[in-house]
């Protein structure tokens, strides 16, 4: 199985963590990130209200022939976005754990200020921990 | 969710998926924390309340993530399934302890917590200064990581203690009222 990116933006939208796992994506300016974020983040909302059904959620997978976009959004707000390749199984239990991560890794670390981006290395190293011994 | 389910939960998620620390170090540690803050403020029990609630309230800003990761519980439909889930899930995976839900006002938007037990305040008993029995809080620290944890799921919240046992009163109560649902950050509902 391959991740190939992970995203976490806050509850405005604000990409606050990008990293590449795998290649497989083209990588995009550190600007055009925070575009992608933003982008995603009003589709989302856009997706939620259009829905015919009622309460919905929103956007929540995103396919293509070459990967597929995984959206996993918590009840503060936050969303995690989950590049992976197309048949990925099992991909709300990767979900899951990543959100565990970054409870433990971010959120509980006292320096690390809410809403801001994630600069914090021990979950760098968790997180790749996690995803690297899947491939 | 029923209080059953919720209890069941609680008890699922504590058993199996928390790290238990010594409680003796949450008290001690917890006590002087308390104890330095009266020092610093030179008995200033207002600001010390002030004080611990704002810590509480930071923690709890951090702390429901950790909550909503561990339980993978949903949102909750209305303010008493969000009561039976501080009480029995809450409480009972971060202090072991399911403090009762009670007093509910006919608007569903207060209620009352009775702590039976409280392991942030074993072993404490309050300066005899003649005020701190009437004037310190002290696990108010509790009241803030509420309020701190339901702002972020979108709910604005008042809590406060009522009758502490630590002052002589015979039970400890916590009244906890529901301001307002903070609409325009509400993320479309999850199910």
């Amino acid at each position: 199985m391959v991740i190939l990116s992970i995203l976490i933006l806050n509850k405005a939208g604000g990409l606050i963590y990008q990293r590449h796992f795998n290649e497989g994506l083209n990588k995009l300016s550190s600007n055009d990130y925070l575009v992608l974020a933003g982008t995603f983040h009003g589709v989302h909302a856009i997706t939620s209200r259009i829905s015919p059904v009622p309460g919905s959620g929103g956007l929540e997978v995103l396919e293509s022939d070459q990967f597929r976009v995984q959206c996993f959004q918590t009840l503060t707000g936050t969303k995690l976005l989950i590049f992976a390749e197309p048949h990925q199984p099992n991909i709300d239990v990767i979900c899951r754990r990543v959100y565990e991560l970054y409870a433990d890794y971010v959120m509980k670390n006292p320096f690390y200020q809410i809403e801001m981006p994630i600069r914090c290395e021990q979950f760098d190293r968790q997180l790749v921990a996690y995803i690297k011994p899947k491939q | 969710m029923s209080s059953t389910k919720a209890a069941r939960i609680g008890e699922e998620v504590w058993k199996t998926r928390i790290d238990k620390v010594n409680a003796e170090l949450v008290t001690l540690t917890y006590g002087s924390i308390v104890a330095q803050l009266c020092k610093d403020f030179e008995g200033d029990y207002m600001e010390v309340n002030k004080q611990l609630d704002k810590m509480g309230y930071n923690i709890g800003l951090r702390l429901i993530e950790d909550f909503l990761a561990k339980t993978n519980t949903g949102r909750c439909a209305n303010f008493r399934e969000t009561a039976e889930t501080i009480s029995k899930i809450g409480f009972k995976v971060f202090l072991n302890i399911t403090p009762t839900v009670t007093n509910w006002t006919s608007d569903n938007k207060q209620f009352s917590l009775i702590f039976d037990e409280n392991p942030l305040a074993d072993f404490v008993e309050l300066p005899d200064d003649g005020r701190a029995q009437n004037e310190l809080w002290y696990s108010n620290i509790l009241c803030g990581v509420l309020r701190g944890a339901l702002e972020m799921v979108q709910m604005q919240v008042d809590a406060h203690f009522a009758s502490d046992v630590l002052r002589g009163n015979d039970t400890t109560e916590m009244r906890v009222t529901l301001i307002r649902m903070i609409d325009d950050e509400l993320p479309p509902g999850d199910d």
